[in-house]
């Protein structure tokens, strides 16, 4: 350590490498997808030409439009208006079954004196052994025998069940004080109301939480979707993207503006919705995961 | 069991059954399907097949593609585990101790998150285009003739990075939580005891933050095997030729494009055992982390 330097000035000298970390973290994190943004606003052929510049041109609103109402494909289903409803409505129902079946779990096993609430909990524990990657071909095929295939119900119920939303509000529900369900009782609440009209209102923040953690998973599946959908007109924003990125190959114009555009249509509101919704994001997942 | 104080006998079974039932058909019939297959030969145009008990899991360790496919997924997840729990860590501490502008790097270094894979994959080709791409020319400049999708080592080394990008921020949040649940008189006592910022890094932070560690390793294991998928698919742009692969892309690839049932799924239940162990490991973890605390 040298001795002759003066705290102070030691100190100055770290504040400004902390912060020259975070700036350098902060770019990395952040550039890439400034690249995309810029290359929508410059036309197509100088894209083809140069690739992403510091150039910003005025094509933002034109290929905005195209992404969304334009259509290619065999049936020109597949607008970018079509792929974000599909995607909200893959997210927005992932989401809320997910927090039904798991609230609804998580209050039998927490509640209730039965006989099989250690087998349900094993049943349910072992799907996290059971990852949709490792057994995609045989879901497949039995998705393809109830003829779930291009359906909504086809995209959200075999995703439905989930570990982590159960044992996230068995959790929560275990931290309640007991006293409360005794003076519900003793009011004449039985469990259907207790659970309708005390836990719920109390879960609000839990419920917010995890609603945040899976419309972001929902929204961002992409072998799910990929396997199960072929109609055009049922592709999200996700699963469409590599046939969004592959139009960029082998065509004499690639079209990086729709394209880029459509990414970060793709983007934006699952980031929109965990930057707004920061500390409750960081509690459902900080909480959930352990 | 704490409590138990509703005594009604129906409800409980009527508020379980959805859940069980989805898991019974989507998650215990396909494993199982999975596992039966796993033994048998099926015929590629669809008569029939024949029992070939561990032939298919036999010739697996004997096919060179495979072996190829495992020894690159230990390499990738080993880096991508590597590097983002080190940058995220680096920039966790950053975040911890900087006054100023505290929330919004925590916000800058966070959003990445919620990237889906695929996505993250379409920018980094975009980033390593072979006639402009940013990154394509940094590194010409430094005499490398990066060629995405074609030379072997080029391919892996864009999906090592784009992985890690994608993964710093979940490293990010739960590092900054865990430093943050650090206590302060703990913090004071070192700061009385120990006056250099590294020591009492070494000496007091970074123990404290193995529990979390622990924890974040398993996390990233499964996320570098499994939810990497989108990123390897749109790097080989659905192509997988002679571009790095990881075993869990391999899955889908001799499924669904090979007709390969019985070796697909030979495979599927290799990595049931790996993600069994790996549960394993991670609840024991947790359950001594309870005992430190």
């Amino acid at each position: 350590m040298t001795t002759n330097t003066s705290p102070r000035r030691r100190l100055k000298l770290s504040v400004v490498l902390d912060h020259s970390v975070l700036i350098i973290g902060a770019a990395f994190m952040i550039v890439p997808v400034l690249m995309l943004l810029q290359m929508t606003t410059v036309a197509d052929l100088i894209n083809m030409k140069t690739g992403p510049s510091l150039m910003i041109g005025d094509q933002l609103d034109d290929n905005f439009m195209k992404a969304m109402f334009k259509a290619d494909g065999f049936a020109g289903d597949n607008t970018g208006l079509r792929m974000l409803i599909n995607s909200l409505i893959l997210g927005l129902g992932f989401a809320a079954g997910k927090i039904v079946l798991g609230m609804m779990a998580a209050y039998a096993i927490v509640y209730f004196r039965m006989r099989f609430a250690t087998l349900a909990f094993w049943i349910i524990f072992t799907t996290l052994l059971l990852p949709l990657e490792v057994r995609i071909l045989p879901s497949y095929e039995i998705v393809q025998k109830l003829g779930m295939l291009n359906t909504f119900h086809g995209l959200i119920v075999p995703l439905i069940a989930s570990a982590t939303a159960t044992f996230f509000f068995r959790q929560f529900f275990r931290s309640i004080p007991e006293e409360l369900v005794e003076a519900a009782r003793i009011d004449g609440a039985g469990p259907v109301k207790f659970f309708i009209d005390i836990l719920v209102p109390l879960s609000q923040t839990m419920i917010a939480a995890m609603f945040i953690i899976m419309f972001v998973y929902g929204w961002n599946q992409y072998l799910w979707p990929t396997m199960i959908t072929t109609d055009e007109d049922m592709f999200t924003l996700v699963r469409g993207i590599k046939q969004i990125a592959q139009s960029q190959e082998g065509t004499t114009l690639p079209e990086y503006g729709r394209s880029n555009m459509l990414a970060l249509i793709a983007i934006l509101p699952p980031v929109l919705v965990v930057v707004f919704f920061q500390s409750w994001f960081v509690k459902g997942l900080t909480e959930s995961d352990k | 069991m704490k409590r138990a104080v509703f005594a009604n006998r129906w409800l409980p079974i009527l508020l379980l059954v959805p859940q069980v039932v989805i898991i019974g058909i989507f998650f215990y019939w396909p494993a199982i399907h999975a596992l039966r297959s796993s033994f048998f030969l099926q015929d590629p145009f669809g008569f029939g097949e024949t029992f070939v008990g561990i032939e298919n899991y036999t010739s697996l360790f004997h096919l060179p593609a495979y072996g190829r496919a495992a020894m690159f997924t230990v390499s990738f997840t080993l880096l991508v585990t590597i590097l983002s729990l080190s940058i995220a860590l680096l920039f966790a501490v950053k975040a911890d101790k900087v006054l100023r502008g505290a929330k919004t790097y925590r916000t800058l270094l966070m959003w990445v998150y919620a990237v889906a894979p695929p996505v993250a994959g379409v920018i980094g080709i975009i980033l390593f285009n072979q006639s402009w791409g940013p990154l394509t020319d940094l590194f010409k400049f430094f005499g490398w003739d990066f060629a995405l999708g074609v030379n072997y080592y080029d391919t892996a080394f864009a999906m090592v990075l784009i992985a890690v990008w994608k993964q710093i921020p979940v490293n990010f949040i739960f590092f900054l939580s865990g430093l943050q649940s650090i206590p302060k008189s703990v913090r004071e006592a070192a700061m009385i005891d120990n006056r250099s910022a590294s020591g009492r890094f070494w000496d007091v932070t970074f123990p404290l933050l193995a529990p979390t560690g622990f924890f974040l390793l398993i996390t990233n294991i499964t996320y570098s095997l499994f939810d990497t998928f989108g990123i390897i698919d749109t790097v080989v742009k659905g192509e997988p030729g002679n571009n790095p692969m990881t075993l869990v892309y391999k899955i889908y690839v001799d499924g669904f494009r090979g007709n390969d049932l019985g070796g697909s799924s030979a495979q599927s239940v290799i990595l049931m055992v790996l993600v069994l162990a790996m549960t394993v490991v991670q609840f024991r973890l947790v359950e001594r982390r309870i005992h430190y605390t």
